[in-house]
């Protein structure tokens, strides 16, 4: 099944439940009618707050950078002690 | 040492990276002492010379451990790979950029993982734990964040590092997705993981640090941006 068919199948069955609470009324309907919205807005807000941790929380690696400094003048200069062109262009 | 059923061969596409590729030749020699494999290098014609150096690589390597394999022109990382994987000898095959973002000291680290968990990919991640990335500024996490979260929520790929470019497949997995990949510069990469992920492979995580490159400029704007989100939309009526 192609991925966008699940995400609407997914999106129906919700409808289906909106729609569903909408006829037996078991909460009020002027609530009901908020549903999707409240919704949209906490999809919007999971997607925000994924993206903030995830930036807070984004691994980096300074450390990395010297010690690849480190392996490229070791590569240097093993490099040009056998007759390959290192030279910076 | 296990000699005739693993091998390897590392597909490197290049374009006026003379300098980068002598630095990951050697780093890859350095950090893969008891394994065979091959190193081809698909260069696109580089006016800079990258040519020249691979053949002087080839000097002190072995004409038979570094392959060359140029192209004419610049024709797209897609065909660069398909190109490569043509010349490739190795029952499993690596691809990685020249740039120097992706260290070779990981290469052991992807062919444990693939040993232990006998996995048809084995994927380089940034964003898990011993994981990184190197040199990028606010902007660029950023979009980086977003994009993942949007398409971890609309592809559910099972895989944290989409479009990460640093990866193991066999050489039959590769052959057989690559053919079916249509996307062109990173979003290429997400097509390929997610293709595989839909077929059912067995897909492995390793961390991996990103330094951004060293020499020359690393690229993104806002093309790239519509780009992705294009490709996000491709995936998700396609795949």
């Amino acid at each position: 099944m192609k991925h966008i068919v699940k995400i609407m199948v997914l999106l129906v069955a919700i409808s289906a439940c909106w729609i569903g609470l909408l006829q037996t009324s078991i909460i009020p309907r002027s609530h009901t009618w908020l549903l999707p919205i409240y919704l949209i807005i906490s999809l919007g807000c999971y997607g925000l707050l994924m993206v903030g941790v995830g930036l807070m929380n984004f691994p980096t690696c300074p450390q990395e950078a010297l010690l690849l400094h480190q392996d490229i003048d070791e590569a240097k200069e093993f490099l040009k002690r056998r007759g390959v062109d290192v030279g910076s262009d | 040492m296990e000699k005739n059923n693993r091998s390897y061969s590392i597909i490197i596409p290049t374009y006026n990276e003379r300098l980068n590729i002598a630095l990951i030749v050697y780093l890859i020699f350095k950090h893969l002492q008891d394994v065979e494999f091959e190193i081809i290098v698909v260069d696109d014609g580089s006016p800079d010379g990258t040519q020249e150096v691979v053949k002087q690589l080839q000097k002190v390597y072995g004409e038979d451990r570094i392959l060359l394999r140029p192209r004419a022109k610049k024709l797209g990382l897609g065909t660069a790979y398909i190109h490569g994987l043509k010349h490739a000898s190795g029952n499993f095959v690596v691809i990685m950029d020249a740039d120097l973002s992706h260290h070779p000291k990981y290469l052991p680290s992807f062919i444990k993982k693939q040993l232990e968990t006998g996995a048809s990919i084995v994927t380089g991640t940034r964003y898990v734990k011993g994981g990184g990335v190197h040199g990028w500024n606010l902007m660029r996490k950023l979009t980086s964040r977003g994009a993942n979260v949007l398409a971890q929520t609309l592809l559910w790929p099972g895989v944290s590092d989409l479009t990460g470019s640093f990866r193991l497949y066999k050489k039959s997995v590769l052959e057989d997705i690559i053919s079916s990949v249509v996307s062109k510069g990173y979003v290429f990469q997400m097509e390929m993981i997610v293709r595989a992920s839909r077929k059912g492979y067995h897909i492995e995580e390793v961390p991996i640090t990103f330094v951004d490159r060293v020499f020359g400029s690393s690229k993104l704007g806002g093309s790239e941006i519509v780009e992705y989100l294009k490709g996000l939309a491709y995936l998700l009526v396609t795949t």
